[in-house]
């Protein structure tokens, strides 16, 4: 779903995650650096802070399994569940 | 054994709640530190990685079955740090850390005179704690439990350090040399502290286990002046290596200006590296230029003593 | 912060501590009328933070108001130190008897200030304690218990001075030690204090520093001056790149970043941390004969994007091609942010990071993660078996000047 992507980080939701209003609330409550906005229930990236991500992997945990990966660019390793 | 703090010290941690707090309460509890609370004013009933939260320092004490705690780590923002910390002396604790910086020092002052009249000890402000290797440490010195055990293992040399990120460094460099570390005290990078390094010295004089001492030094201050005379008026066992960091603040061009801690600012001719240098070299205590030369000053003292 | 000697004469002021009727102008024809209003002969004083405005002809006499306005113009046009005047103070030349020096300092060692006193003013208090130690008075007071009149009275008399000159020298002193605890001082001067020729005792000269971490508390103080947040008085003017540094510091509340050039004149661009680390790597590139274009500090675990900005001001120098990031072992600050920061750095700036960056040693924190970058950018990682001495070593050698 990702035009544009950070330098070393990106991520991917599923098609079916990207709209659960409930999802996009809580990943924008639980990355500490703001990496996902609610757009009105859908889940939005914000793309300038990819970079910024810490690797914390609250937003996986958040998440039902497999509807968010964090791909790691630089080693081409994802986190996932 | 160790200094100010070992295996049966309890203490707390003022403003527990913090998120620079909260990391360091987990980093104390995985090396084996006995945190018996925290305290943020109104989050009562709280939790921190299972610590209970207090309102008040008191409280903490009720909850001991009134007894004291042995220390408390304050990281409070500046403007709430003397309150924090005449809490603690007034509740009866006796070793307080001070890790939060800027703190104007007439506050400072009025905190080491309150603990003064109290028989307490405050280490910092502007300090990362202490730590003892595989017993305990008090505060974010090292970091991680994993990795506060790469660069602190047991040993025989006492660290003192006005820098905290160097405390580390250094132990580091001691433990790779197969020296180990007694007990690393991170003394803080302000032009007041609680704790100087001739204040800390019987402390160590005291301590068996501890057979030389390391110190990191800067310019600004006078305190390695009066840890060169602390050393010639007291025949110490302890040999001294000093490290001095900073000697580029000596170019005419950066008179005035400070660099690093609020501690480096240097106001006349006795703060400067160079003269500084002078003063330990002439007490004995021989200043090295690297970091990597400090095991091998250090096994050269114990070889003389030897 | 320093103030001004015509702030630190209102502060005195304003702690009842008696100063002459002076006048503080920002132009050469009001200078004549303060002159004017004090009638007789005046002192023009240059309006600096630096010392040595006398040599430099920043201190001139004036018989008439006239000749107050020739002066004024002259010294509000002259340079000292690099520093423009902010004005002239015009001051009548009082008639004085004798002068006096008194201050209170912080002592760091005692932990508490110190009150000096000596009856041999208008000169260098260091060489007075040399050469006349008998006649210099000092003691140390409580931060807890208010200051009280015997103490300032015990000083005074060290110096054998008795008298109505006591009785009228201790309520001053008592009150500038008020004046240093109340205003979070860390040097409250006067300088000379002058015993005029009618008896009377005043201020004639007063030298301030405010401790900067105390600025929030003392808005009140600074405010009635007229000094706004915006004024560092900073011993030096800040240069662009210690500007923009700052600014990128303070658009951002995650880390810490500085940047400092004055007195660097290299082409060795160091990003490197945290206070202590820095301080041992600048001089350890130094010593290894390399000259650095700049000082800087990361602390506090910067974002990425701060690591960034630094190292991008940092490669924009003039001069600077290549930069060396180095730290002590971090546990705060971790590895992988800042091996993000210095890449982007690069990357933005169009340039490779393998030829940019010419060493990288942070060990701590993070170090297996900060590997994975550099390598996938072709930059060697340091690890703590790197010693910092070496580190800089290789930078000084991959990095000519």
């Amino acid at each position: 779903m990702s035009d544009t992507t950070g330098i070393f980080i990106d991520v991917e939701i599923s098609a079916e995650a990207a709209g659960d209003a409930e999802l996009a609330r809580r990943l924008e409550e639980v990355c500490p650096v703001d990496i996902y906005k609610d757009e009105g229930g859908r889940v939005g990236v914000v793309r300038e802070n990819l970079d910024e991500c810490v690797l914390c992997e609250l937003c996986v945990e958040a998440a039902p399994p497999g509807a968010v990966k964090v791909k790691k660019l630089y080693d081409g390793t994802t986190l996932e569940r | 054994m160790s200094i100010l703090i070992n295996e049966e010290t309890t203490f707390i941690v003022q403003g527990i709640t913090g998120r620079e707090a909260v990391n360091l309460t987990r980093e104390c509890l995985d090396f084996g530190s006995k945190i018996v609370g925290g305290v943020t004013p109104g989050r009562k009933g709280r939790d921190v990685h299972g610590v209970p939260v207090f309102d008040t320092v008191e409280q903490v004490v009720e909850h001991n079955g009134g007894v004291a705690p042995d220390g408390s780590v304050v990281t409070v923002p500046p403007a709430f740090t003397k309150d924090a910390v005449l809490e603690a002396i007034a509740a009866g604790v006796k070793t307080i850390v001070i890790v939060t910086e800027r703190i104007p020092r007439r506050d400072v002052a009025q905190m080491v005179e309150f603990a003064d009249m109290h028989g307490a000890r405050i280490i910092g402000p502007n300090c990362l704690g202490i730590i003892v290797p595989g017993v305990a440490k008090m505060g974010g010195v090292g970091g991680p439990a994993k990795d506060a055990q790469k660069a602190y293992q047991p040993g025989v040399v006492g660290v003192m350090s006005r820098s905290g990120g160097m405390t580390t460094e250094i132990s580091s460099t001691l433990t790779a040399a197969g020296l180990g570390v007694s007990t690393a005290v991170s003394i803080g990078g302000d032009a007041i502290i609680g704790q100087t390094y001739a204040e800390l010295m019987p402390l160590f004089e005291a301590d068996e286990q501890t057979e030389a001492i390391v110190i990191y030094t800067e310019p600004g201050g006078r305190m390695e002046a009066q840890l060169a005379e602390w050393q010639t008026e007291n025949d110490s066992r302890l040999p001294i290596v000093a490290f001095m960091a900073g000697r580029f603040m000596d170019e005419e061009e950066m008179k005035g200006m400070s660099f690093g801690h609020a501690g480096t600012i240097v106001e006349g001719k006795e703060d400067t590296a160079t003269e500084k240098i002078q003063r330990l070299e002439a007490a004995g205590i021989p200043v090295v230029e690297r970091i990597d030369a400090i095991p091998d000053a250090v096994k050269a003292k114990l070889g003389d003593r030897a | 912060m320093r103030f001004y000697e015509f702030e630190a004469r209102q502060i005195v002021e304003r702690a009842g501590i008696p100063v002459t009727k002076y006048g503080f102008v920002t132009d050469a024809a009001e200078a004549r009328k303060v002159a004017a209003d004090i009638g007789g002969p005046t002192v023009i004083k240059s309006q600096v933070l630096t010392g040595g405005r006398m040599k430099a002809g920043g201190v001139k006499f004036a018989d008439t108001p006239e000749e107050a306005e020739a002066h004024a113009a002259d010294i509000l046009e002259l340079e000292i130190g690099g520093h423009m005047p902010k004005g002239v103070l015009v001051d009548p030349k009082a008639q004085v008897k004798q002068e006096y020096y008194a201050s209170v300092v912080w002592d760091g060692t005692e932990k508490r200030p110190m009150l000096l006193f000596s009856d041999m003013g208008g000169i260098d208090i260091e060489e007075v304690a040399e050469t006349h130690p008998d006649h210099v008075g000092r003691a140390h007071f409580s931060n807890l218990i208010p200051f009280s009149d015997y103490q300032a009275k015990q000083v005074v008399a060290q110096t054998g001075v008795t008298g109505r000159q006591l009785t009228r020298i201790v309520p001053i002193l008592t009150r500038l030690a008020r004046v240093f605890q109340d205003g979070d001082m860390t040097l409250a001067e006067i300088n000379p204090l002058a015993e005029l020729e009618d008896g009377s005792f005043v201020a004639l000269d007063a030298h301030m520093e405010m401790e900067n971490e105390a600025r929030p508390r003392q808005k009140k103080l600074l405010a009635d001056l007229g000094i706004g947040d915006e004024e560092t008085r900073e011993g030096h003017e800040p240069t662009p790149f210690e500007e923009a540094v700052a600014a990128i510091d303070a658009a951002d509340h995650r880390g810490v970043i500085q940047g400092k050039d004055t007195g660097f004149h290299g082409n060795l661009g160091l990003v490197i941390g945290a206070g202590g680390g820095s301080l041992t790597l600048t001089d350890a590139v130094r010593s290894q004969g390399g000259k650095p274009a700049n000082y800087s500090e990361i602390g506090g675990n910067p974002s990425v994007a701060k690591a960034c900005g630094l190292a991008k001001e940092v490669l924009q120098k003039d001069g600077v091609e290549k930069i060396a990031v180095m730290m002590s072992i971090v546990s705060n600050t971790r590895v992988d942010i800042v091996a993000r920061g210095v890449i982007k750095a690069c990357l933005e700036l169009g340039k490779d990071p393998a030829e940019t960056i010419a060493v990288f040693r942070i060990p701590g924190a993070w170090e297996e993660e900060g590997a994975k970058i550099l390598s996938k950018y072709g930059v060697e990682f340091n690890d703590r078996t790197t010693s910092m001495w070496d580190a800089a070593g290789e930078a000084v050698e991959k990095i000519p000047s």
